[in-house]
């Protein structure tokens, strides 16, 4: 497994294109949601959480892609079907690489976000430290099972977030419950039933995804 | 090879038209009018008579499809598409008569109530379920990721419906109206449900039988084609 994840975090490393790409588009969004939504508004606080979850979601949505889409170029997806290694463990190495992925770009896009809303930095750090990985870990669950089904259809690119989504929202819900209250002065033994949500859902598709990889992928 | 008509062939379709019948009857002219809603409240019968009908159906894809990737027999994966595809016809139609029955009763054709998101995200995901299956490029792989999102659907109900209830918050106002304002005191309106439940659930079960039925005539159809292309004829 670690040498699945070593493999493309070094593809990654070498061209940069997902990170590039990921990073760009998530700025994109945040800009264009700023128009949507005032970022000057004393109000911000109620509408920024959301803009800022729909730039993870959308520029991530693609980067998912992408890395299963990468496997499918020179049939390299039959040579790692080949390889002697349960197809559970590309589930859970595939999974990783995307959750790191988005997660370094979450780094770079976090700071933006605060940058564009004009939020108090340390304390919205602070109060994403644990809900960004824990909603990240279950989006890149999801997105790799569903990226890995998607591969197999036509208009792939369109079929991954029609797939995915639905299933995903109670994860987003979670997510941006949870941004909101703590942003708005909540603490955690408030939101912690959406926690319980996040977590039980992580569970959820790192399991579904473990036992049923096999079946999306095999020719 | 004619499959002949067997006796409950002839029985489901008399039974489904005579109920319907009945349900017209009742809906329009035996039941009397609600106290406070009047006429509107006669939507009501035909409303909730699409949701058995819907959850039996997204029910029964969770289970065939969980069976499909068990055993791999393409029956049970006829089961999953035909019951998809109906409920999805059902929720569609039940979404339908609640925002026609909504517009005069609460002011509004949609509320953002737990309950009618839940269905609306239900509608979404056995929509995307049909999608695929139409869009794999390969139709037996199309069979086996559907079944995954069937499964998946299922496992996921629970979380979407506590997601969508705490995001709410509970609308009691809403739920009790609704539920309150029918109250359905009088006998001949529980009648009335009953026989609308009746007669949609008996169509349910014949639309099913015969999509099942198509399905494996297509599959049928399938396999002669490649035979005569195989042949070289």
């Amino acid at each position: 497994m670690f040498a699945l994840l070593w493999k493309d975090l070094v593809i990654e490393l070498r061209t940069k294109e997902t990170l590039a790409s990921l990073f760009l588009l998530g700025t994109l969004l945040l800009l264009v949601l700023s128009f949507a939504f005032d970022p000057t508004h004393p109000m911000r606080e109620q509408s920024a959480p959301g803009v800022l979850w729909v730039a993870i979601i959308f520029s991530g949505t693609s980067a998912i892609n992408r890395s299963l889409l990468r496997e499918r170029e020179n049939d390299c997806l039959s040579g790692l079907l080949l390889a002697p290694i349960d197809r559970g463990t590309i589930f859970f190495a595939k999974t990783a690489v995307n959750l790191i992925l988005l997660l370094t770009a979450e780094l770079f896009l976090i700071p933006l976000f605060i940058f564009f809303f004009n939020l108090p930095f340390v304390s919205t750090v602070v109060r994403l430290a644990v809900v960004a990985p824990l909603a990240t870990l279950g989006f890149a669950a999801i997105g790799t099972l569903f990226a890995a089904i998607s591969l197999r259809t036509r208009a792939r690119e369109i079929m991954l977030p029609l797939l995915m989504l639905p299933l995903a929202t109670p994860l987003f819900l979670a997510a941006v419950e949870i941004t909101r209250d703590l942003m708005s002065g909540a603490n955690y033994a408030q939101v912690s039933h959406w926690f319980k949500l996040i977590v039980a859902f992580d569970v959820v598709f790192l399991v579904v995804g473990w036992l049923t990889f096999e079946y999306a992928v095999a020719e | 090879m004619k499959p002949s008509p067997t006796i409950s062939d002839r029985i489901a379709p008399a039974a489904v038209i005579l109920s319907m019948m009945a349900a017209l009857y009742m809906v329009f002219i035996a039941v009397p009018n609600d106290a406070f809603q009047g006429p509107v409240q006669r939507i009501f019968y035909v409303h909730l008579a699409m949701w058995l009908p819907t959850f039996a159906a997204f029910g029964i894809v969770g289970l065939t499809s969980t069976l499909f990737l068990w055993t791999r027999n393409r029956r049970w994966d006829h089961i999953a598409t035909a019951s998809a595809e109906l409920g999805l016809l059902f929720c569609t139609l039940g979404l339908a008569t609640g925002c026609i029955w909504a517009k005069p009763i609460w002011g509004t054709w949609w509320t953002w109530d737990p309950r009618l998101t839940l269905t609306l995200v239900l509608w979404m995901i056995y929509a995307a379920y049909l999608l695929l299956r139409n869009l794999a490029t390969d139709p037996n792989q199309g069979s086996v990721m559907a079944a995954i999102l069937g499964v998946s659907g299922v496992v996921n109900l629970y979380l979407v419906n506590r997601a969508v209830y705490w995001w709410r918050g509970i609308h009691p106002a809403v739920v009790v109206t609704k539920e309150g304002e029918s109250g359905l005191t009088d006998p001949m309106m529980r009648l009335t449900l009953m026989v609308c439940l009746l007669a949609f659930f008996l169509l349910f079960v014949w639309l099913l039988r015969l999509r099942v039925r198509t399905a494996h005539l297509e599959d049928d159809v399938d396999e002669l084609r490649s035979r005569v292309l195989a042949a070289g004829v």
